[in-house]
């Protein structure tokens, strides 16, 4: 029994996929915590989805892909600025015109050139099968915004609560704002490869929803976030190989499973609580 | 900088100073236009005008978020960059602007404010955790540190961003709207710590609706609309005349005198301004001269609702 649970560990391609799965996740649900308190979640996707035609691209002329990926991201922000701009429609509209359009071109690329990349791959990810050159970019990309995150995640807690506070303190928001996107797409490229385009939504939002339920400090939000993408991730990942299923499925199934627990279970926020605080005869007096 | 949030500065003599300020945003809309005042130390200035006179953009303009198209604010003799970077401008919002369902504490609100005291990596020391607690007995709020700040009532949300604006040491302090939402009680204990803080020499511009209150805690007034109409001590230039001009039709302005009033010959008159909120009243001989001299026949009331 030992032996089959430790039987992927010993394949290379197994141990690599656990935790590059656990490190993208981590970084994932660390700017989880952020995107979902400002009902930005909904530009996850659109960025997960805007980056397939660059990725497609990319492999087609045999660049990184992340630098595909990341040129394609911005047009998409370009394009969804000037729209939102010139015309008067409203975000949601902008959001889903310019996404569904670029994934549209993405899928035209990779149906033209079939033979240089696996439609599949960018769309549900791979992370089994990730190329070791792919997994050198997804670890840089994940490692840097990690420490960038790690060092100003106070500035842009501030930031993202009260600009007028971060600018009196002497904080650029907008350079801050700026710094989150890039995050933002950068890890999105990333997490393509784990769990594809179709589900970095549920990496960049679920974790730090279910996190949001737990505490009312923004410190430990992100300590849980992060320990439950991390956590995820590396069991997504490592079940995959007994389940021969989906690792992106298997990661955000289990994301999932854990903001039902919360939801039903959570100490405050949870329904339980709420019905207990319900049936007590009289609320706590506030003085 | 120093520990404590009363201690100031020695070097700093807090002052605003706006001259011929014109601020357009880049849609072609000019906000405020050829607006002149200044202010000295120990002061509560009152910011009237209607909504869409231009206050909000002066209090953008200065915090440095706008950039004036002409004209020249200063700020305790800085310009309002250099006064930004060293923490003179602390900055009390509006209750609508906060996101009050965020994972935050009192007490992290609170600390927010000593941001600008810190490293790189904003890692507080024991120094800054005292400013905090310090800051948020002053304003009675210290019980209620380890509490979510949506869980608050309206008075007490105030409280918690006033103790920001100490522990910040901000000897600058804007106020958007304080007394909007907040119940008598209150308003007096925010009047209490404004003059508290005013004795320590601060300066501190208060944007308000409400007009009856003005003249029991602020000792100057800038009434603005689009650009300052009258700007000075609040004997002299709050007076029903220069409120009139600001608001024009969109005060309601009560008179009664004569037979209304009186049963005999009595010429004095009762007059009710009001903003919406707590209104403005006098009663005296004639209604734009009665507030400005101390030996003019004035019974002022407050018209609490």
């Amino acid at each position: 029994m030992i032996d089959l649970l430790l039987e992927p560990f010993a394949y290379e391609y197994m141990q690599r996929a656990i935790w590059v799965s656990a490190l993208v996740g981590g970084v994932c649900a660390f700017l989880s915590c952020y995107l979902m308190l400002k009902g930005w979640s909904l530009m996850g996707d659109a960025l997960a989805h805007a980056i397939v035609p660059g990725v497609a691209l990319a492999y087609l002329i045999k660049l990184p892909y992340a630098a595909g990926a990341f040129l394609s991201g911005l047009f998409a922000a370009l394009a969804m600025a000037l729209v939102r701009v010139r015309t008067q429609l409203r975000e949601d509209v902008v959001i889903g015109i310019v996404f569904t359009t670029f994934f549209a071109v993405g899928l035209l690329v990779v149906s033209i050139n079939p033979t240089s990349v696996n439609v599949q791959s960018i769309v549900l990810g791979n992370i089994l099968g990730i190329a070791p050159e792919d997994v050198v970019q997804v670890a840089i990309i994940a490692g840097v915004s990690l420490l960038i995150l790690l060092a100003r995640w106070k500035d842009l807690m501030l930031v993202f609560f009260d600009e007028n506070q971060a600018r009196t303190v002497g904080l650029d928001p907008v350079r801050l704002k700026i710094l989150f996107f890039v995050l933002l797409s950068a890890c999105t490229v990333a997490a393509l490869q784990t769990v594809g385009a179709c589900l970095v939504i549920a990496m960049v939002v679920t974790p730090g929803a279910t996190a949001y339920l737990l505490t009312d400090r923004f410190g430990r939000l992100i300590a849980l976030a992060v320990t439950m993408g991390v956590s995820t991730s590396a069991i997504g990942a490592y079940l995959s190989y007994f389940l021969d299923g989906s690792t992106g499925g298997l990661i955000v199934v289990f994301q999932t499973l854990l903001f039902l627990l919360a939801f039903v279970f959570a100490p405050k926020h949870g329904r339980l609580a709420a019905a207990r605080a319900a049936r007590r005869p009289l609320p706590e007096a506030t003085p | 900088m120093t520990a404590t949030p009363a201690a100031r500065p020695r070097d700093i003599r807090p002052s605003i100073a706006v001259e011929d300020v014109t601020v357009r945003y880049s849609n072609g809309v000019t906000a405020v236009e050829g607006a002149s005042f200044a202010l000295g130390p120990g002061t509560i200035c009152a910011l009237v005008g209607v909504n869409g006179s231009g206050k909000s953009t002066l209090f953008k303009s200065l915090m440095g978020f706008v950039r004036p198209a002409a004209g020249h604010i200063a700020i305790a003799g800085l310009e309002v960059r250099q006064a930004l970077k060293r923490g003179l401008v602390a900055y009390v919002p509006q209750a609508e602007e906060v996101d009050w369902n965020f994972p935050v504490l009192v007490e992290d609100v609170v600390m927010m404010g000593r941001y600008g005291h810190m490293g790189l990596l904003r890692i507080p020391r024991q120094a800054d955790r005292d400013t905090v607690g310090e800051a948020l007995a002053r304003v009675n709020m210290l019980p209620f540190r380890h509490r979510q700040i949506g869980e608050l009532s309206g008075g007490q949300r105030k409280r918690v961003f006033l103790a920001r604006a100490l522990a910040q040491g901000g000897q600058v302090i804007l106020l958007d709207e304080p007394f909007t939402g907040v119940d008598v009680k209150t308003e007096d204990q925010i009047v209490a710590l404004m003059r508290e803080l005013r004795a320590e020499g601060r300066l501190m511009l208060v944007s308000t609706h409400n007009l009856g209150s003005i003249p029991e805690f602020c000792d100057q007034v800038v009434i603005i609309n689009r650009t300052v109409l009258a700007a000075g001590p609040t004997a002299t230039t709050f007076t029903p005349a220069n409120l009139q001009r600001a608001f024009g039709g969109a005060l309601r302005h009560i008179q009664l005198g004569g037979a209304a009033l009186h049963a005999d010959a009595d010429t004095r008159q009762l007059t009710v301004i009001s903003d919406d909120e707590r209104p403005l009243v006098l009663y005296g001989e004639e209604d734009g001269k009665a507030l400005a001299g101390e030996d003019a026949p004035l019974d002022r009331q407050d018209a609490r609702r």
